[in-house]
């Protein structure tokens, strides 16, 4: 499984086990900014860890303070190793342009449709610095 | 269509100092919304001072170190720690000085020391029509469905950047064209009992926001104007369940004298017709915990709370003890008049724990407990305070809470829906 995504925000190519979430996240309250654990416990992915996975994200709701909260994450280095987004979420991908200007390494953020997403639950996938994203072998 | 920057703005962007960093962050996100061009604004509201780890401190001391100053008056949303001395903030250092450097970043910046997340209610009300920049999702739902004045959600970082800049990205709710209703909300099919009571405009706040989405409607059905703190809790409600930003009510907010007038177009994609049982069981999703033999504590104040709230929260309290303390955010606007009047002195020998310039969700106030409940009024309370607090949530009406924090265990007199 393989496609050619919309670079959304250019980042280092990332490698990551896939987090598929089913439900849309708030980020600021969903996602705890120090360890990466989702902890919103209305959420269907609750307790699992973002931190080194290539996120996959259906859609993005709530607080405008997501960008805060993704920056953390990114200058702890507990940032995912790359974003795949449904839709380009101005708030949250402004953490990682925050977080280059600071001169941070960021991971790479892309665009792909969700329908899409399935296919790679369960994989170790890889994002390029060309957006190419592809199960890892 | 691609981002054009004016000469001006381009010769901004090219500087080393904090004035081109901001301008770089607005066009770069002006880029990713894919906006043509910046538009000026005349105000923002800043919910970046808030601290969510070192990251956003240093952000805000480059800026500082970087020279840069806000062109347009800039309100602040709540930061850390209580800078009134009201209440005991539980974070230690070096977290606590990392979150003051972070307020004092901001100050040096020129922004006012409002430190509240209803600036609205403190004197900021920018004129309909007008372009800002603000950032908390429901000061943003309220600058633009109440006020009518035009905002998107601005995040951290670049609601200061606009305000550095004076510009924001031309896209989303700035233009007229996006800010018509497309789905109607039709409360009419619930009683009039239900739609006067409080609990009615957060629990419909709730519903609103995870029934539209990010979608703009209207609410058809209401009668009378409900009053700023009614539309304030309802607009924060919708705003944690959805991505809210701008909602009308017809007859009501400014931009829809009535259901017509607003929608895009002649007939609304859809229409939601209410029901008791989706306000019941809206009402039930708000609380997370199974009604438990007691409580630990009671917050309200989510947005914070006005100087009418507290004369409704005295009013019921009625001088008596409380078993367990009520949490009851404000800003520091109410504070000067709650001081005036010995209020304060009255709620505090009751067992009111007045927190002022933050809340209960944002920062560690209330004590750690494993398996502690907490009861609230408040619909973005009962959406955040479980992840952010670890204690499970019961949601009743500003009546049920106070006789709750009384007796030390729920009370629930106004089941009705």
């Amino acid at each position: 499984m393989s496609a050619a995504a919309e670079i959304l925000v250019r980042g280092k190519a990332g490698k990551g086990e896939a987090l598929v979430l089913t439900a849309p996240i708030s980020f600021w309250g969903g996602v705890d900014p120090k360890t990466g654990r989702i902890a919103d416990v209305r959420h269907p992915q609750h307790g699992e860890v973002i931190s080194g996975r290539v996120l996959f994200l259906p859609g993005t709701i709530g607080s405008s303070s997501a960008s805060a909260v993704l920056m953390e994450l990114v200058h702890n280095g507990r940032g995912p190793a790359a974003l795949i987004l449904h839709e380009p979420d101005a708030i949250l991908l402004l953490g990682l342009i925050v977080a280059r200007e600071m001169g941070w390494e960021t991971p790479m953020a892309v665009r792909l449709g969700r329908g899409v997403f399935d296919a790679y639950r369960g994989s170790t996938v890889k994002v390029d610095d060309d957006g190419a994203v592809s199960v890892a072998a | 269509m691609s981002l054009a920057l004016s000469p001006e703005e381009q010769a901004t962007a090219a500087g080393k100092d904090g004035a081109g960093m901001a301008m770089r962050i607005v066009a770069e996100s002006a880029r990713l919304l894919g906006a043509p061009r910046l538009i000026p604004i005349c105000s923002a509201h800043i919910d970046g001072a808030l601290y969510h780890g070192d990251s956003g401190t240093l952000f805000a001391e480059r800026l500082v170190e970087g020279g840069a100053r806000i062109a347009v008056r800039s309100t602040l949303n709540v930061g850390a720690l209580d800078l009134t001395g009201c209440s005991r903030i539980r974070l230690e250092e070096p977290q606590r000085g990392m979150a003051r450097r972070m307020m004092d970043a901001y100050r040096k910046l020129g922004c006012e020391q409002s430190w509240t997340c209803a600036p609205y209610q403190a004197g900021h009300r920018p004129a309909q029509g007008s372009d800002v920049a603000w950032g908390e999702s429901n000061a943003v739902v309220f600058c633009n469905s109440v006020l009518g004045a035009r905002t998107n959600r601005y995040g951290d970082f670049l609601d200061i950047a606009c305000a550095i800049t004076g510009r924001a990205p031309d896209y989303g709710l700035h233009r007229a064209e996006n800010r018509r209703a497309r789905l109607v909300f039709d409360v009419s099919g619930l009683s009039p009992s239900f739609l006067a009571s409080e609990i009615a405009w957060p629990v419909l706040g709730s519903l609103y926001g995870r029934e539209v989405g990010d979608t703009i409607g209207v609410v058809a059905g209401i009668a009378n104007h409900p009053g700023d703190d009614a539309l304030k809790a309802f607009g924060a409600a919708a705003a944690s369940s959805g991505a809210v930003g701008l909602f009308h009510i017809a007859g009501v907010t400014p931009e829809a004298p009535n259901v017509e007038t607003i929608l895009a177009e002649p007939e609304p994609e859809a229409v939601i017709h209410v029901t008791p049982q989706m306000a019941a069981k809206a009402r039930a999703g708000l609380s997370t915990a199974a009604v438990p033999k007691t409580i630990d504590a009671v917050a309200i104040g989510s947005p914070h709370l006005s100087f009418a709230e507290f004369e409704m929260l005295e009013r019921l309290i009625a001088g008596r003890r409380l078993a367990v303390p009520i949490y009851a955010c404000t800003g520091r606007h109410v504070l000067a008049f709650l001081e005036q009047d010995g209020r304060r002195k009255r709620l505090e020998g009751s067992g009111v724990v007045i927190v002022a310039d933050t809340c209960v969700v944002v920062t560690p106030i209330m004590p750690e407990l494993s398996g502690g409940v907490l009861m609230t009024n408040s619909g973005k309370f009962a959406h955040y305070a479980p992840g952010n607090t670890g204690y499970a949530v019961l949601y009743a009406s500003l009546a049920d809470c106070v006789e709750s924090a009384v007796a030390g265990k729920p009370r629930f007199t106004d089941l009705a829906a």
